[in-house]
């Protein structure tokens, strides 16, 4: 087993980032041997999604240890652990299936930090006779938690969700926005043919595209602006983020219009777009608390409360306007 | 850089000091600060900064905290409401009480891109 990832690992990764296999990218559970580890060597636990183990593996270069998968059903540390797939009962049985203890004199396992919500460190001790020590959030700091003696500093026991991260995410919520943005094609077609329908292909080419333009950058604005800007725009709850991104987004549209000369502006098409975009994008942005790595499910479920009705009304409204803008030209 | 920090004063993140035994533990697995140990003593430093992961009660040897335990993800609230199994991303309902559980692209850890 090779400290060192390969191309086959990093496009396997990034096929992953836009939903290609995602759910079916594994390794086989397990007991693995890293560099040439004796029974001193340290054993860190993971789970058998691949990119997890991949980070774990690629972190520890150069170095001799043992790495135990456990059996997660493919999913990643922190979601497994949520879920309890990745918990003491798994861990118990892994290192005993593994015959951890032949392995290895010591008795201890290092466990990813983000593992904790489905393990209980005590428990484990109990069912194991292993200590559980939790190791960093992040794989990249083990080397420093492993040369300061198996501690983690303050600064490495917190998740953050710095850009970098946030941006790896948007991949799978635009393709998700953009499944939506097809069924929506269909109907703006239709709207096209209501209304002066003298000239079918002129309607297409003004209103219909138009509209194409305004619903993608709502995705856009939802999917891409809110996670990317997330810390500097103002408001706490993403739906308020989202419809904030949405409402510049509008502003965007509005004078880019203008400057290419539209004069002929439709009062309620200009409404229409108004709620509609904003609507939108506060719905995606709300959607992205499930990426975040800090939302709670109280806080969620309070703001679900007050956001949900507006963006529905919010958009039924916009659609009406939208359907008045054709037939009041 | 803004700070990230969610809505204020939800969370059910519940603390029992007189339970406590100073071990520290939740200190060691919260990954939001929430708890600070210092002098063999444990305290709630940042509540709002709680995410409810649960880390912190599963692993208090003493029963000292609670917390109703879940995902912070819209998709999968929705998907409960909506009484579907699961469905965009990985976020998975757990039926009984409506509550959810399982995970969104936010139990991330090693290996974003949600799951």
């Amino acid at each position: 087993m090779s400290s060192t990832l390969g191309p086959r690992d990093r496009r396997g990764t990034w096929r992953a980032r836009w939903g290609v296999g995602r759910m079916n990218y594994t390794v086989e559970p397990g007991l693995y041997a890293l560099g040439q580890p004796d029974s001193a060597s340290p054993v860190f636990v993971t789970a058998n999604y691949k990119m997890s183990f991949d980070r774990l593996r690629s972190s520890l270069a150069g170095r001799n240890a043992w790495i135990l998968a456990l059996d997660t059903n493919g999913i990643n540390v922190w979601c497994a652990a949520g879920k309890g797939t990745f918990g003491a009962p798994e861990l118990t049985r892994r290192v005993a299936s593994s015959r951890l203890a032949e392995v290895v004199d010591h008795r201890r396992l290092i466990l990813p930090q983000l593992g904790a919500p489905g393990v209980a460190a005590h428990e484990v001790r109990r069912t194991s006779e292993f200590e559980v020590i939790y190791g960093p959030v992040e794989a990249e700091d083990i080397p420093a938690f492993l040369d300061a003696g198996l501690k983690a500093s303050p600064s490495m026991r917190r998740k953050t969700f710095p850009i970098v991260e946030r941006a790896a995410l948007i991949p799978i919520e635009l393709l998700a926005a953009l499944k939506l943005f097809l069924f929506a094609l269909p109907v703006l077609f239709l709207l096209c043919a209501i209304g002066n329908t003298q000239d079918m292909r002129a309607n297409i080419a003004g209103f219909g595209a138009f509209s194409a333009v305004a619903l993608l950058c709502a995705i856009l604005s939802g999917t891409v602006l809110t996670p990317l800007a997330l810390p500097w725009i103002p408001g706490r709850a993403f739906s308020l983020k989202g419809l904030i991104a949405g409402l510049a987004a509008v502003f965007v549209i509005a004078a880019f219009r203008h400057g290419m000369g539209g004069s002929s502006e439709n009062q309620w098409e200009f409404l229409a777009w108004l709620l509609l975009i904003p609507s939108f994008s506060s719905y995606l942005g709300m959607n992205f608390t499930g990426s975040s790595t800090y939302t709670s499910l109280s806080g969620v479920r309070k703001e679900m409360r007050a956001a949900l009705p507006l963006q529905i009304v919010g958009g039924a409204v916009g659609f009406g306007f939208l359907l008045a803008s054709r037939l009041f030209p | 850089m803004g700070s990230l920090v969610y809505l204020k004063n939800v969370v059910t993140l519940k603390f029992f000091s007189e339970k406590c035994v100073g071990c520290g533990m939740c200190s060691v697995v919260c990954p939001h600060g929430v708890f600070n140990l210092s002098d063999g003593v444990v305290r709630v430093v940042d509540r709002d900064a709680c995410m409810e992961c649960g880390a912190c009660a599963r692993n208090c040897p003493v029963e000292a905290i609670t917390v109703v335990a879940g995902v912070g993800c819209a998709t999968a609230v929705m998907n409960g409401l909506l009484g579907r199994e699961s469905s965009s991303c990985c976020c998975v309902v757990d039926t009984n009480k409506g509550s959810v559980e399982g995970e969104g692209s936010e139990r991330r850890s090693k290996g974003p891109a949600c799951c």
